[in-house]
């Protein structure tokens, strides 16, 4: 088992999140594992909850939602549209969290192969920065409970 | 509820794009208002504006040198929004880490997968 780096993550604006991650794979693999909804369910976890759903419908104008539960019991839902799918290349998707549906993002993913390794590009755009600094906030450590009471306490002061 | 003043904490004194530059400007050394003013292309009582509020949150520290005061930064006041954007990070590594172990997967049954 390779060790594949670790990914980095930079705010370019007020209202992005730009996450880059290396991974000793081809691309096809990589999108595969990001598309496919019996390898998704496999890592998008993040070892904070149970994944009770992943449906992918991999076309424009078709949907996705991902639901995972936590030890807490709490459900965690996303889904969006995509916009754009290039298989092997790029995708192009909205992004809402069902507990704060107004934040819409728009995700853009990029894998770009090299040697046999495969660079994963996710920009994610929010049309405003009180939401960017939610969804960023709801990665904190302290657990998806806090992520949540905060995410809430930021949502009802907008 | 009422909303916190705006130099409350170091994340609402970041938020304002001048006062980002002004960071980035004494990221490169300790400097005098007018230098920063010169710099930032603003006019000096701006400046001094945006000083005043990086120093309630203890971004920025003066120091009298002969005749002038000279600004510098105290990047330890920057640790919570390191720590902040930190946990989001934690979060895809792990996420990737777990991918890692599909994809190797995905690459042992290679072979006759196809």
């Amino acid at each position: 088992m390779t060790t594949t780096g670790t990914a980095t993550v930079t705010l370019p604006s007020d209202t992005q999140i730009l996450i880059v991650r290396e991974f000793d794979a081809p691309r096809e693999h990589v999108f595969r594992a990001w598309t496919e909804p019996e390898l998704v369910r496999r890592w998008w976890h993040a070892n904070r909850g149970e994944i009770v759903s992943i449906e992918i419908d991999l076309r424009v104008g078709g949907s996705w939602r991902y639901v995972m539960v936590t030890p807490g019991g709490l459900d965690v839902a996303f889904h969006g549209e995509y916009r754009e799918v290039v298989p092997g290349e790029r995708l192009v998707s909205t992004e809402i969290y069902e507990g704060m549906p107004d934040a819409a993002a728009l995700t853009t993913v990029t894998f770009q192969e090299r040697d046999g390794r495969t660079t994963a590009t996710l920009l994610v755009e929010h049309e405003r920065k009180e939401h960017r600094d939610a969804h960023i906030a709801s990665g904190m450590e302290d657990g998806l409970q806090d992520a949540l009471d905060l995410l809430e306490r930021i949502a009802r002061s907008l | 509820m009422a909303r916190a003043a705006t130099t409350a904490d170091v994340f609402n004194a970041v938020a304002e794009p001048r006062r980002r530059e002004l960071v980035d400007a004494l990221a490169r050394g300790e400097r005098p208002v007018t230098e920063l003013a010169r710099e930032l292309k603003l006019a000096q009582p701006q400046v001094s504006k945006h000083l005043k509020v990086l120093r309630e949150v203890g971004l920025v520290d003066v120091r009298e040198a002969g005749r002038r005061r000279l600004y510098r930064l105290d990047a330890h006041a920057l640790k919570p929004i390191h720590d902040w954007v930190a946990g989001y990070e934690r979060l895809w590594n792990e996420r990737f880490e777990a991918l890692d172990a599909v994809l190797d997967e995905l690459k042992t049954e290679g072979g006759d997968a196809s």
